[in-house]
């Protein structure tokens, strides 16, 4: 089951990857058909020769890019990353089983998953390291609308159904001088539980506090429209179904060739690119202590910042601070740098964004600290 | 058909010897269906147990509520009436779809068909059942929605007096809906009502056959006074079987069906869940226990539908003594 859900974005990887690495061999010879980024980063290779990591499937596509510059980097080294959902990835972790898990949202205190951390690690803090993002696109379909701009309070009433129609007032004042037509909006979500969906719903909770009141989640709660299976089922329904809009990975819906929403934060309205998402990670503020790096996610959903996109999945690896054993380290260590380095133009074309340079630097400092 | 086993009672009247092979074998065969008796004993017993524990935090009736919120192990609300609409729906719209096309092909390949295309024939429709769900639940929304869209529209305008023709909760134009499933379903069952029934009618005794025949009975009329009625429960056998793998079907549903959370018109051309397909779309993130014990009290009511049907069709198979 889990292996069909993403098995058309495994693949669309496969082929980016492929595509990405026959485009750029020419300026990276020698580099094993990594990208060039790859090529001047030093690495201290060795230790374990088989990382294992599970979680968060949001980050599984991110996964498979580490994975291969880590190979190629480190020869006879690899990293096994499963997908198998947040919560199994903590408790994994905690129980030893894996080296690092993947989650979509750090551990929680509440939940004891601190202090069970805290004990596998032998005493020592787990950090959460956020290393891979990933922005969400407001798709749509509409044809002959090319420019549609929306904010978190009209994308809060379109996905609970306040706003049904697409020549509704509010949202042709958001819109000055675009024609928008009399027809009916279908709104389109996942119906499987997805990371997606619980950020898409936290976004709109902190973006648009009174519009949104229908709580977040795992599992859509607008209440209105109609539900598809995978982030590859709801582009190709949103591509098949006239007036309908969507959230989705922004792979998927540049794939899919949809109209994706520009986003209007109150500093005018920003364009999807990885520059305005790479704006929003750097505005990220980190409330975690020292080098645990659990951001506050408020200050990316509502960002105020001109030129940052605010929609952004922000997944987390956690690890040990301390409490490895030597060869574990090493390999964490070497293999976390390669991840925080990995090319901008491969991610993107997955659907994920590179770290920003400050912001990596913050992320390196903590991986260089872990014992 | 009775003077075979009197033949074997009068040789088997000289003092009983039991040989080592009949025990072993003996107890194999009951072995064989002992097993079979424990496990199925043994899934309901799995499922009873994990589904209690939630059952009872359900704060509203399981039997009767339309909502499905499980993600808050502290505010279980679950029930499976929508569910339970679109699984016997899609499995009554394939039934009904594949169980006349199944029957025609079965007579076809054994009363019609020259010896050599029925073979091959035969081999073909085989090949259907092992054809992945997923391929059918891809071909469903991308090639065959698509195409039946305006005979599904046509359905709508000219013929939505009838309820169960009516505009749905979700849109026709996006092709998840009962109807698009029901036809998937039906490819998908049709190789197996048609393997079996196919066995069956192949069986029908020469003698009654040729008895039709030497009254003057024409091609047709031997199907329809012999074949027919002997080979009537063994169809709808058949058929159940045929039920059976469309109301567990889970890949396909899953990539077909829209999720709503509007009520159900109860036409065809709603969308929905069935329970195997809500419970795949939950798996991603089994975290809870009680949580899972919410889609595990799904399947254990699909497991005593299944029971139910099948129940059903034994007492029409025991009631036809040909075949029983």
């Amino acid at each position: 089951m889990k292996i069909k859900q993403s098995g058309a974005a495994i693949g669309l990887v496969a082929v980016g990857a492929l595509l990405l690495s026959a485009c750029g061999s020419d300026n990276n010879t020698g580099a094993q058909g990594t990208s060039s980024s790859m090529a001047n980063l030093s690495v201290e290779c060795g230790g374990k020769a088989t990382l294992s990591a599970e979680g968060s499937s949001a980050q599984k596509n991110a996964m498979d890019i580490f994975a291969k510059d880590f190979q190629a980097k480190c020869q006879g080294q690899k990293i096994a990353y499963t997908k198998s959902g947040s919560g199994k990835g903590i408790s994994q972790f905690t129980a030893k089983q894996i080296d690092f898990g993947g989650t979509d949202s750090p551990l929680s205190k509440e939940k004891g998953e601190v202090d069970k951390a805290a004990q596998r690690c032998e005493g020592n803090p787990a950090w959460n390291l956020p290393l891979v993002f990933g922005p969400v696109a407001l798709a749509y379909n509409v044809p002959n609308l090319n420019n549609l701009v929306l904010n978190g309070e009209l994308a809060a009433k379109v996905f609970s159904g306040q706003i049904t129609k697409w020549n509704d007032p509010a949202i042709a004042a958001a819109n000055p001088g675009a024609s928008l037509p009399d027809k009916k909006i279908v709104v389109i979500y996942r119906s499987d539980e997805s990371g997606t969906t619980e950020n898409f719903q936290t976004y709109l909770k902190t973006a648009a506090p009174q519009a949104w009141t229908k709580g977040g989640g795992k599992k859509f709660t607008g209440g209105v429209g109609e539900g598809k299976e995978s982030s590859d089922g709801v582009s190709s329904a949103t591509k098949s179904t006239d007036g309908a809009i969507t959230y989705v990975e922004w792979s998927f819906a540049k794939n899919a060739k949809l109209g994706i929403a520009k986003v209007d934060t109150g500093a005018g309205a920003v364009e999807l690119t990885s520059a305005s998402a790479a704006k929003a990670i750097d505005g990220a503020q980190v409330k975690g202590t020292g080098n645990d790096l659990v951001l506050d996610l408020n200050s990316i959903y509502g960002t105020k910042a001109a030129g940052a996109y605010p929609l952004l999945l922000a997944t987390y690896e956690v690890v040990c601070s301390k409490g490895y054993d030597a060869d574990t380290a090493k390999a964490l260590k070497a293999f976390l740098t390669v991840a925080a380095n990995a090319s901008a133009s491969e991610l993107e074309a997955a659907g994920y964004v590179a770290l920003p340079e400050t912001f990596k630097k913050k992320l390196t400092t903590a991986v260089s600290a872990i014992a | 058909m009775t003077g075979l086993p009197e033949a074997v009672i009068s040789s088997a009247e000289k003092p009983t010897v039991v040989r080592p092979g009949d025990r072993i074998f003996r107890a194999l065969t009951s072995g064989a269906g002992v097993f079979i008796v424990v496990l199925i004993a043994a899934i309901g017993i799995f499922l009873l147990l994990r589904a209690v524990p939630s059952l009872q935090r359900d704060n509203v009736n399981f039997l009767l509520s339309r909502d499905w919120v499980t993600n808050d192990p502290a505010n279980l609300r679950f029930g499976i009436i929508d569910l339970l609409w679109v699984t016997v729906a899609t499995s009554a719209v394939a039934l009904v779809l594949a169980t006349p096309v199944a029957l025609g092909i079965a007579l076809f390949l054994t009363q019609y068909a020259p010896r050599r295309l029925a073979r091959s024939l035969a081999y073909v429709v085989d090949l259907l059942a092992a054809v992945p769900s997923i391929i059918f639940g891809l071909w469903g929304i991308q090639v065959l929605a698509p195409t039946l869209l305006p005979f599904a529209e046509w359905l709508n305008d000219a013929l939505g007096w009838i309820p169960i023709f009516a505009l749905g909760n979700v849109s026709t134009g996006g092709g998840g809906n009962i109807f698009i499933s029901g036809v998937v379903l039906a490819v998908m069952i049709l190789p197996i009502i048609t393997a079996v029934s196919r066995e069956i009618f192949a069986r029908t005794p020469v003698t009654h056959v040729e008895g039709a025949l030497a009254l003057g009975a024409t091609k047709w009329e031997v199907v329809r006074t012999t074949v027919l009625p002997f080979g009537k429960a063994g169809f709808i056998s058949a058929a159940m079987l045929g039920l059976g793998r469309a109301l567990g079907e889970t890949i396909a549903l899953t990539t077909i069906l829209s999720a709503t959370d509007s009520a159900p018109n109860y036409t065809i051309f709603d969308g929905g869940a069935t329970f195997a397909s809500r419970i795949a779309l939950g798996s991603a993130e089994f975290n809870d226990n009680l949580t899972v014990g919410a889609y595990i009290a799904a399947g254990l009511v699909l497991f005593l539908i299944t029971f139910a049907v099948n129940a059903l069709a034994r007492t029409v198979v025991a009631g036809k003594k040909e075949y029983a």
